[in-house]
């Protein structure tokens, strides 16, 4: 395949052909995966809502396997591959490494992510995102796993492989770029886990065929959450990546000690995987030293990188903008920050989101003890909608409305609305995601079609507070999918009717780095910011180890 | 700028106020990983590691034994109601889609409950007191409990278990 360049007139990178076309490819099936999984969210939520409680109980079941599997891997995963491929080839300058495996590895992840879907939709795979063993779905499903984990993991040695191609070729020279380096950090860690998936549906796809006789469920629920739970780690380092990115495109940020970011990056390779041992830590077949070890990343030494990139990438922001004048008092760089740009207000709702509600109840939801009056109820599903869509998603959708004017070369249809879509998604999930939670803590169960228990055995009484708040997700909810459907809407109309981006510098506005006068910069705001952060992470865990000593006394 | 390669050295000093912030977020992981193992010495709230290795068949005969052993107490809603005295052990299983036996306890009194599941995996959580555990077929896990209030509590299943699942909810009366 032969290999063409052209040279960005916006960015000045050189942009390999095959990796352009792969970026947009996966981009596609990244936007197409949102849509599927947005439409079941439409049934999911309006179901969960109990005013509302549309669907019966079946279709309720597979539109969450649906919604769970689409979201939480195919969206995700296609954007990031599309991400790798764009922080490997093209920020070096060099070539993706090997074209045609990359198609085929497209090709492979297109045929799983049919295969399951279609498996879900015939009705034959009714099993949850989890698939938790002995429960079994039809054979294909799990083919369809296998293909998904062996394409993306095809895909992320193709982006390894063009490092070592840009280093043999000398298409830069130095270190590599911060983004490019938390890239190959998310590709590190998304080896390990798609790893795990392939060692985990492998057997149990033996076993669906009668071949293997029997899955150990303790086992499974192992060897599975190394896949479920380090997949959204991946999301974590990309979506840290691209706030770093998100920084300089917008105000021209500069990250503030490249030993720092870069040694918070490390931390995540070496301790963020073993989290997921959070989904174990009320199973019988581990030990409490096991249990206390692991989900606390060793030691929390993946929370500290965590708290770390979320102070260096608003003082990066600080320092850009106090080096263009902007120093009054504590925070005049910040209110003075380009709020209307969509790739701003992501990287803002995105970190603090994150942070604020994301970080904080997964750290206290993962404390071995505190689980006990967690697990598996709405609590759980708050907080990784925090992370996993209030955080990743929204840096996604701010990295959006670049891709779409630097790679579809098309300008979006209106800036104005895509900043729009950002805080009405922001502002929905937010309201969403505080109504799921605290229902949570009134023990209401995730992945139940029916929380008024009108069919089950007994009828325990349900708090009308526990109601008031599914009411509060349930309009929060209707907010987030509007903006979700305007994400789809504003990408898919500005590839298809944006006018094109002519070829001369500056018909994208990108933002210019501010001069280093080489003059100390203080980070006085940011300090204040993330002291605010401290403080309330320190009131929300120990409100929990209250609530916590107020239940039965169990050993 | 993030997107620039790193020409030289450019492990720079690392500035006052991201060491402090550096130095106090250390300080409070170490908190946070020293709250865990704090709270099985101090506190009354820890996941249980007392796990039998078991089968479905198993498991059965001692759920029958302990029910046809009693007391009972009635029953209710066609399952059996059971009293057993304090400090016993306890057995109740999942199944699809029901929680067996029903049980009655005494507040402040303590039982060592067996669990285990008969298919596929369950969750057991009492509601709305809210208190979680994973059940899994195989595995016979032995949680040691003590009320502390009255009335009833209801074993919901919040583990998926199929197109029943949502009907799976069991009972326990404290006195």
């Amino acid at each position: 395949m032969e290999a063409v360049y052209r040279t960005c007139a916006q960015t000045g990178l050189k942009v390999h052909n095959h990796a352009e076309r792969l970026i947009r490819a996966n981009a596609v099936a990244g936007v197409v995966s949102i849509l599927f999984g947005g439409i079941a969210a439409v049934l999911v939520l309006l179901t969960r809502w109990p005013a509302v409680h549309l669907l019966d109980p079946a279709s309720f079941y597979r539109a969450l396997t649906f919604h769970g599997i689409n979201m939480l891997i195919f969206w995700i995963i296609f954007f990031e591959i599309a991400v790798l491929y764009f922080a490997g080839p093209i920020v070096l300058g060099s070539r993706l490494a090997w074209p045609r495996i990359g198609w085929v590895s497209f090709v492979l992840m297109v045929a799983g992510t049919l295969l399951i879907n279609i498996a879900i939709l015939q009705g034959k795979a009714d099993v949850m995102f989890t698939s938790y063993a002995p429960m079994q779905a039809a054979s294909y499903f799990y083919l369809g796993w296998i293909l998904f984990a062996v394409g993306a993991l095809v895909a992320v040695c193709n982006f390894f492989a063009s490092l070592v191609v840009a280093k043999a070729e000398r298409t830069y020279t130095g270190s590599i770029p911060l983004v490019t380096f938390g890239a190959a950090t998310a590709g590190i860690i998304a080896v390990v886990t798609l790893a795990h998936g392939a060692i985990i549906y492998i057997p149990t796809w033996l076993w669906s065929l009668g071949i293997i006789e029997k899955i150990d469920p303790g086992i499974y629920r192992l060897i599975w959450w190394g896949l479920g739970h380090s997949s959204q780690q991946i999301n974590v380092t990309a979506m840290v990546s691209i706030w770093y990115l998100l920084a300089t495109l917008t105000v021209g940020a500069t990250p503030i000690n490249e030993k720092v970011c870069r040694s918070a990056f490390l931390l995540y390779i070496l301790f963020i995987n073993l989290a997921s041992a959070h989904h174990l830590l009320v199973d019988p077949q581990l030990s409490p030293a096991w249990k206390i070890w692991n989900t606390s990343y060793g030691m929390y030494l993946a929370v500290l990188a965590s708290m770390i990139h979320g102070m260096t990438v608003p003082a990066s922001v600080e320092v850009a903008q106090r080096k263009k004048g902007l120093t009054k008092g504590l925070f005049e760089w910040l209110a003075k920050a380009p709020w209307g740009n969509p790739g701003f207000a992501a990287l803002a709702l995105s970190l603090s989101l994150f942070g604020f509600i994301g970080g904080i109840t997964g750290v206290t939801f993962g404390a071995e003890q505190i689980n006990i009056i967690s697990h598996n109820t709405l609590r759980i599903t708050g907080h990784f909608h925090a992370t996993v869509v209030a955080g990743t998603t929204i840096a996604f959708m701010g990295l959006t409305y670049y891709v779409v004017p630097l790679i579809f070369r098309r300008h979006l249809i209106s800036t104005k609305l895509a900043t729009a879509q950002i805080y009405l998604f922001g502002i929905g999930m937010t309201i969403f995601i505080g109504g799921m939670t605290t229902a949570g803590s009134y023990a209401i169960p995730r992945r139940h079609w029916d929380v008024q228990f009108a069919t089950s055995l007994f009828q325990p009484p349900v708090e009308a507070a526990a109601f008031a708040f599914l009411g509060i997700m349930g309009v929060g909810g209707l907010f987030a999918l509007a903006g979700g459907a305007l994400y789809v809407l504003i990408t898919v109309g500005s590839v298809l009717f944006g006018r094109r981006v002519p070829d001369t510098p500056g018909a994208v506005p990108l933002a210019a780095m501010p001069q280093d006068k080489g003059q100390h910069v203080p980070i006085k705001g940011t300090t204040v910011l993330v002291l605010v952060f401290l403080a309330s992470f320190i009131i929300y865990y120990f409100l929990n180890w209250k609530w916590l000593a107020a239940i039965w006394i169990v050993k | 700028m993030s997107l620039q390669t790193l020409q030289g050295v450019w492990w720079k000093k690392v500035d006052a106020s991201e060491k402090m912030w550096i130095g106090i977020a250390l300080v409070w992981c170490l908190i946070l990983f020293a709250m865990m193992p704090l709270w099985h010495l101090k506190g009354g709230q820890n996941p249980s590691f007392e796990t039998y290795r078991t089968t479905p068949e198993q498991f059965l005969k001692k759920v029958e034994a302990f029910v046809a052993a009693g007391p009972k107490a009635g029953e209710e809603k066609g399952l059996p109601v059971i009293a057993p005295d304090p400090k016993t052990e306890v057995y109740m299983l999942g199944r699809l889609w029901q929680w067996y036996p029903t049980l009655k306890l005494k507040k402040g009194e303590t039982y060592r409950l067996h669990l285990s599941s008969m298919d596929l995996v369950h969750g057991f959580s009492l509601f709305p007191l809210n208190l979680n555990f994973m059940v899994l077929p195989g595995y016979e896990y032995v949680l040691t409990i003590t009320p502390t209030t009255t009335g009833e509590v209801f074993v919901v299943c919040n583990e998926f278990c199929g197109i029943g699942h949502h009907q799976m909810v069991g009972k326990i009366t404290v006195e």
